[in-house]
């Protein structure tokens, strides 16, 4: 039974996670293939986007040298992975629960001898298997694209930050998802403004010294490029915050919703 | 053998006392009728049956099981069809019932296929552009095949046309004949009059009424039919008394003689005395029940 929605919640999504994955590796891949005409003034717009205070800062440009292809590709492309696929991972985690109850299906469901922590189980498995083929897709897009420029590519480290989207997407999956088990109504809204505020938070940690908590309370922080291509690591406190944050959120939506009164 | 038994079932919603000490039993093979005017409690009582919900307080039991500890267990032997039939967007009817079938570890099967035939259903028709109609029925065919002990059906007929509905009645009295229990709530009177055997009346979530369906009405009194004119108006047990051009017609519940004596005594022309329609005892009930004070169940 719990295969049978899970391959349901696939097959529910399956438009969904195409348009979503095409589109944000398109746009992934088109913004590397720019690089070779980046490339050519590369030394003096490097500069300019490593003085620009504050925007260089937000965006990790005055870590990174722009004008190699590690760089171009940690601040333009990342900023489209991570975002997009946020943004993604977030709506389908948020849709998950309230989209049954919203839609009046929950009703049918319920009434099928399926119990409750099953259904969840399933469905949660369906969003994460969701986010990680749009991550395949971007990393496939983000490859493909570098071999294509035929740049020097540090792989290690391109590999590294697409693990790191990978982790990204699934905890605002996550989160996403145990907050839908709350929700009814307006999911959609509060799923992808959360994915959106919680990007500029991390664009806010990047800006001063000072700010720099604020790195603990958005995941996009632990898969920031700028970090990963210069330490060559994830930010490790940041990840296990965001993951812990994403268990109580699965914890508190798995509890409520074995209680909840189904409408 | 009981196959629901509601035993003090309430339920609150906030400040909302939706239903009150309900206690309800359904005998095993019966054809039961639920009865109720909107927001009566009908809708929660059928969702605290199926487990969507946790009563904030009493029992509910169905199949000899309790609901709050073996819903899935109940849930495998009972078939459901609810008011509001929806389903998800861009599926076919066929997809809809594989769905279904999987979900109770089945697979769609020739009965499927005779009930989609009887109901006059296409499969390969999408459930989004099914009218209200052809959603019920679609519904029905997901409720009935897997041949449950329990059907739960709340407002089962509803845009289906005539024909359709007696050949969905006719299914329901073969599942009731192999042994099933049917639960239906309906507003349509003639449905439960033709079809049930009992019925319950609930009210402001309240039981008003619990009878074999040819004596609920009747346990109002008498509906008496008078041609002509008779001093009734001051007896006791006369009832909804009307006046007519050409006579009177009131329920009379209590001793005859002194009715009889009246209608003696008056300018009586003809008088029938007959059990009272249960669609007219509803109406009147329903009447009677709106104009009330919903402020008689307060929460404490």
């Amino acid at each position: 039974m719990i295969r049978a929605i899970l391959f349901h919640e696939l097959r529910r999504g399956r438009l969904s996670l195409l348009i979503w994955a095409v589109s944000v590796a398109a746009l992934l891949a088109g913004c590397a293939l720019l690089y070779p005409s980046f490339q050519a003034d590369a030394e003096e717009l490097g500069k300019l986007f490593a003085s620009m205070g504050g925007f260089s800062a937000a965006f990790g440009m005055d870590r990174l040298d722009i004008g190699t292809f590690a760089g171009f590709y940690a601040v333009e492309c990342g900023t489209v992975a991570a975002l997009g696929g946020g943004l993604y991972g977030a709506l389908i985690g948020i849709q998950a629960l309230s989209g049954e109850e919203a839609g009046r299906t929950a009703e049918f469901l319920f009434s099928h001898p399926v119990a409750r922590t099953g259904v969840l189980a399933a469905k949660l498995a369906a969003v994460l298997l969701q986010v990680l083929l749009c991550n395949g897709l971007l990393l496939a897009a983000g490859v493909g694209s570098a071999v294509a420029v035929g740049a020097d590519v540090p792989w290690r480290e391109l590999l590294l930050l697409h693990l790191g989207y990978l982790l990204l997407h699934s905890v605002l999956a996550m989160v996403c998802f145990g907050l839908s088990a709350f929700l009814r109504r307006g999911a959609a809204g509060v799923g992808l403004g959360l994915a959106a505020v919680l990007y500029f938070l991390s664009l806010a940690a990047n800006l001063t010294e000072a700010a720099e908590p604020l790195s603990y309370l958005t995941p996009y922080a632990f898969c920031d490029g700028a970090y990963v291509f210069t330490e060559g690591t994830l930010k490790t406190g940041s990840l296990v915050v965001s993951l812990l944050a994403s268990c109580i959120c699965l914890t508190a939506g798995f509890v409520w919703y074995n209680r909840k009164d189904i409408q | 053998m009981n196959v629901i038994e509601l035993d003090r079932f309430t339920k609150r919603y906030g400040s909302v006392q939706a239903v009150t000490d309900l206690t309800l039993y359904v005998p095993e093979g019966s054809f039961y009728g639920f009865i109720g005017p909107n927001g009566a409690g009908k809708s929660t009582t059928i969702r605290a049956i199926l487990g969507l919900l946790r009563p904030t307080s009493g029992k509910v039991s169905v199949l000899g099981r309790d609901v709050s500890r073996e819903r899935t267990c109940i849930l495998a032997e009972t078939g459901y069809l609810a008011s509001e039939a929806a389903f998800w967007p861009g599926e076919t009817v066929g997809d809809l019932l594989d769905y279904s079938a999987r979900l109770r570890g089945r697979r769609r099967d020739q009965y499927t296929e005779e009930l989609l035939q009887r109901l006059q259903l296409d499969p390969s028709r999408k459930v989004d552009q099914l009218s209200y109609g052809n959603r019920k029925k679609a519904a029905a065919v997901a409720a009935l095949q897997h041949r449950p002990r329990l059907l739960v059906l709340d407002e089962p007929t509803g845009g289906m046309d005539p024909l359709i509905q007696r050949e969905f009645f006719a299914i329901l009295e073969e599942r009731r004949q192999a042994g099933a229990t049917i639960f239906l709530s309906s507003h349509i009177m003639p449905e439960i009059r033709r079809h049930c055997d009992r019925a319950a009346v609930i009210s402001h979530g309240h039981l008003a009424a619990e009878d074999r369906v040819d004596r609920l009405a009747g346990a109002d009194g008498k509906q008496v039919t008078v041609q002509g004119h008779a001093a009734v108006a001051d007896l006791p047990g006369v009832r909804d008394l009307q006046e007519t051009p050409t006579g009177q017609s009131f329920l009379y519940h209590g001793d005859p003689k002194p009715l009889l004596q009246a209608l003696a005594q008056g300018d009586v022309g003809d008088c029938t005395i007959t059990e009272p329609d249960l669609e007219d005892w509803i109406q009147r009930f329903y009447r009677e029940e709106g104009d009330r004070d919903d402020s008689r169940y307060p929460v404490p």
